[in-house]
């Protein structure tokens, strides 16, 4: 309690609102992301004319699709202080079998298409119930999932590719044309994904409930927020988002792949989320920055392809802006009892 | 004290295993007190205040609240019944801004199909209301928005306390609410406790500084071993011999 | 303000450390950039390498190959791989992003034969010619054109070889591939087993494993097929790293080189001395430079002539071995050492 405020707090005064608003942005997790991005969109359209061209940008965001909605299931499970090794492999099960039950199984699209989403569901809510019912550690049981979700892909495509599939799985790759370029549905549906999941964490008590679990785990289970319920929310919703993932890719590759989420999309996932200002430790983060952080590793690989440098560099950067965001995290943050 | 007690706890015994936290613990919570519970280490102060807000429940011995019996199974129970405790820790959510601590587990929704179908949280009430009760017992902070890591030891008190006056309906239960503050926030969380008084809802805290708890407190409990051994007041002991009580250097009669 | 251990404002210290994080972006970019060289604008003849992955020396003889012969013809080369060899989500981003750097041709090796033939179409509908190299795709009219090794007759030259020095006896085989969805893999294991006289059904094929098409994972697979069968007679491997593996996992199980018939593809320097060495019995040597360097030619050709090139052309094999037997030609391992590649 300050002197200068002795006397009783009035409903803000405008100035201090602008003020204090003016002061919350400069230190809110977002703003170092946006300037990286703002900054490395600026570095290569100076770089390249090729860069800044309304159909290269939607380029970009098509590339960026996969890592992007797997990453906001991720940001969920991160705000908890937890973690989700298993979204890679779990959404590559789901878009193996969405292909494989409409190509040789027969099954129509949508039904197809739901039982892969489901089955993803399924295995999050797998994860989230060894957390919170059985306590395992989150790295352990998405560390387990990963692995039976691997398994499981090759048993069920037997390592088929599988083509041919029937046009409705293959809405989300089909492009429309709005101001002069052309966009995929699979982009408006990624967007329309984050401005959900943006409502839900801002505007919702459930919102709330999350960032308080990851904040201060005990001081929410004594207000009476059903801590349990939270965990297991957001590893379902990482299954949901992994499956939603899953009829993207599918979307966008025009197959079903034995070999997808094999490489990094887990990884990947966690550096958007990382890079987006979200800390590891839980509680803070947003899902804007995490959208930040999925274009700017999107951007690098474009861009650096586009001036003609070696596309290893792109890893070389990432790796820096990695730890360099971890060390922000790290260094501004003091956990309180 | 012609009124009734709003809280009464009548033989209270807890057992963890071989070891007896509550021999037989009473209390009595009259309206618009401030009662304190001092005792040593073991003496059971945080066990009985456990038993009150519903934390645990006791083996044997009975509460009543305005004279009617009551059982909490959890600390829902005992919130639902209009008692709100401030823990030692405080137990707020750091990241998160004053006005959305003070609602935390109770937050408001909009009305209408925003918020029944979407959900969406009235913030604008929320911080209304907050501030208000910020208002009324005279907490200074810059903006109800700023997120409680912002603030200082004594204001993060200050959130806990105002939460805790702000839901209670019945009384309010506050564990060692000024163990982490320096002398200036000391004093006014003291005044922010009498504020809470001066609301109408009488306040049980625990405390194991004397000073403060012969400077706020209208009635004093001293527990010893599990049991309440004596009740005094400021103007009838002295620090020196509540101390001398609680160490059991002194022997009294039990006092009901 | 909440302070921190040291008393400084932890707000100022987060503002400060994000100010560090754009520098240090700046300063990456600003390094990255100096190395991308002159202006990628120029007008020279932009053309496409993407290969399964950046360190079997098979690819870095195929992008020495493409970068000298677009130096020569003074065009530009921009360079792509995946993380291994079975990531085609990196490979088919590189294909968007090299149209969308101008490139006129892309050469590629496509890490599964079906999964990027989306990207691929969307290139060729913008006018971009797509030549497969060494692996094809299925169908193989999802490319312009594929120049490869005839990875079929590779497969069957060893396979030929294999029965003729086991002298028709029965014996043990086992076979090392690599990922699924390879069309190498498949075409060569076909191979092999054509030229050996037998079907993929024959029991005297006792193991069929994933060495993953490198030294560390084929030991493994090697380990795993001897638990299950101490006595192997021949081994087929993919290629030479695998064979290299495999030979190891064999040598602790107390083999001698006289005892397995360890056959592979590829024909890269270090293979061909193990031939010399006879860890490897013989090899189907396959000129990844050639391909490389034709590929780079056509797409100039394309750029100034607009002339598209098609169909399939075999860059050619030889089997390499100091124990050539009749029937089967080959070559030594002088002439294998003299063309060989990495």
């Amino acid at each position: 309690m300050t002197t200068t405020t002795e006397r009783a707090a009035t409903a803000p005064g405008r100035t201090y609102a602008i003020l204090d608003a003016g002061r919350r942005v400069l230190a809110t997790p977002t703003v170092g992301p946006f300037l990286a991005l703002v900054l490395t969109m600026a570095f290569f359209s100076v770089k390249t004319d090729r860069f800044l061209q309304t159909e290269n940008l939607s380029l970009v965001l098509q590339q960026t699709l996969v890592v992007g909605v797997l990453a906001i299931g991720q940001t969920l499970v991160i705000l908890t202080a937890g973690i989700d090794l298993s979204v890679g492999t779990v959404m590559a099960l789901g878009q193996i079998l969405m292909t494989k039950l409409a190509v040789v199984g027969g099954v129509p699209a949508l039904p197809s298409l739901l039982l892969g989403i489901l089955t993803c569901l399924g295995l999050g809510v797998l994860n989230g119930g060894l957390v919170t019912l059985v306590r395992l550690p989150p790295f352990i049981v998405t560390l387990g999932t990963f692995n039976i979700a691997f398994a499981l892909t090759h048993v069920v495509s037997n390592d088929v590719t599988f083509t041919g599939l029937p046009s409705t799985l293959l809405f989300f790759g089909r492009t429309f044309r709005i101001a002069g370029a052309s966009v995929t549905y699979g982009v408006v549906f990624m967007l329309a994904l984050y401005a959900l999941a943006w409502f839900a964490l801002r505007q919702t008590a459930w919102g709330r409930h999350v960032y308080a679990v990851g904040d201060n785990r005990e001081a929410a289970r004594l207000t009476g927020i059903h801590t349990g319920r939270i965990l297991l929310s957001v590893y379902a919703l990482a299954g949901l988002t992994s499956g939603l993932a899953a009829m993207l890719l599918v979307g966008r590759t025009e197959v079903g792949d034995p070999n997808a989420g094999q490489t990094t999309e887990n990884l990947d996932s966690i550096t958007a989320v990382v890079l987006g200002g979200t800390s590891l430790f839980g509680g803070r983060g947003t899902i804007v920055g995490t959208l930040i952080g999925a274009l700017i590793v999107g951007i690098f690989r474009n861009g650096l392809t586009l001036i003609g440098v070696d596309v290893i560099y792109q890893y070389l950067v990432t790796g820096i802006l990695v730890i360099l965001a971890v060390s922000v995290d790290q260094l501004t943050h003091r956990r309180r009892a | 004290m012609s009124a009734a007690p709003i809280l009464e706890a009548r033989g209270l015994v807890k057992r963890y295993g071989h070891v007896v936290a509550l021999r037989g613990a009473d209390l009595e919570l009259y309206p618009n007190e401030i009662l304190a519970i001092i005792g040593d280490n073991g003496a059971g102060k945080s066990t009985l205040i456990k038993a009150l807000s519903g934390a645990l429940q006791p083996d044997e011995g009975e509460i009543r609240l305005d004279g009617e019996s009551v059982h909490f199974r959890t600390p829902r129970d005992a919130r639902g019944a209009g008692i709100e405790t401030v823990y030692q820790d405080l137990a707020v959510a750091p990241a998160l801004d004053i006005a959305a601590n003070i609602f935390l587990g109770r937050e408001a929704r909009r009305r209408g199909v925003l918020g029944r179908i979407l959900r969406m949280l009235d913030q604008g009430a929320m911080r209304r209301e907050a501030t208000r009760h910020f208002a009324e017992l005279k907490i200074g902070v810059q903006s109800i928005a700023q997120p409680v890591e912002d603030l200082s030891g004594g204001q993060r008190q200050g959130v806990a306390v105002a939460r805790a006056a702000a839901w209670a309906r019945r009384l309010v239960i506050m564990d060692e609410p000024t163990a982490a503050l320096g002398v200036k926030e000391t004093g006014q969380v003291l005044d922010l406790i009498r504020r809470v008084r001066e609301r109408g809802l009488p306040v049980i805290l625990i405390s194991h500084d004397m000073p403060n708890v012969f400077e706020l407190a209208d009635r004093i409990q001293i527990m010893r071993l599990g049991r309440r051994v004596a009740v005094v007041t400021p103007a009838t002991h002295s620090m020196a011999e509540a101390v001398a009580i609680m160490t059991g250097a002194t022997q009294v009669e039990n006092d009901r | 303000m909440r302070h921190s251990l040291r008393g400084r404002p932890v707000r100022g210290r987060r503002s400060a450390l994000t100010a560090a994080l754009v520098l240090a972006v700046a300063a990456a970019m600003l390094a990255t950039g100096a190395s991308a060289g002159t202006s990628a604008d120029r007008a020279a003849i932009k053309v496409g390498l993407i290969t399964k992955d950046v360190t079997n020396p098979f690819f870095v003889k195929m992008r020495a190959g493409a970068t000298a012969e677009a130096k020569k013809l003074g065009a530009q080369l921009l360079y792509a791989a995946g993380k291994n060899s079975s990531d085609n989500a990196s490979q088919i981003t590189a294909i968007e992003n090299m149209v969308t750097a101008g490139v006129k041709g892309i050469l590629i090796t496509v890490a599964d034969a079906k999964a990027e033939n989306a990207a691929i179409a969307k290139a060729r509908s913008a006018g971009v010619l797509v030549i497969a190299l060494d692996s094809p795709t299925d169908p193989k009219t999802a490319v312009d054109a594929l120049f490869a090794t005839n990875n079929l007759n590779a497969g069957i030259l060893i396979g030929k070889y294999a029965r003729a020095v086991t002298k028709g006896q029965t014996v043990t085989i086992a076979m090392l591939d690599e990922h699924a969805g390879s069309s190498v893999g498949a075409l060569r294991h076909n191979g092999f087993t054509q030229g050996f006289g037998i079907k993929n059904s024959d029991k005297q094929i006792v193991c069929v494993a994933n060495g993953g098409g490198d030294t560390p994972d084929s030991q493994t697979a090697m380990e795993n097929c001897l638990q299950k069968n101490p006595d192997i007679d021949v081994v087929y491997t993919i290629n030479e790293p695998s064979a290299a593996g495999a030979w190891t996992a064999l040598k602790n199980a107390g083999k001698t080189t006289s005892d397995v018939t360890i056959v592979s593809v590829d024909g890269g320097c270090a293979g061909v001395r193990n031939v010399k060495a006879g860890v490897i019995d013989a090899t189907s040597q396959q000129y990844p430079l050639l391909m490389a360097s034709k590929g780079v030619d056509a797409v100039v050709n394309y750029a100034k002539t607009g002339e598209k090139v098609s169909g399939y052309t075999d860059t050619g094999v030889n089997l390499i071995t100091d124990h050539p037997t009749a029937g089967v030609p080959s070559k030594s391992v002088a002439y294998g050492l003299a063309h060989c590649w990495g």
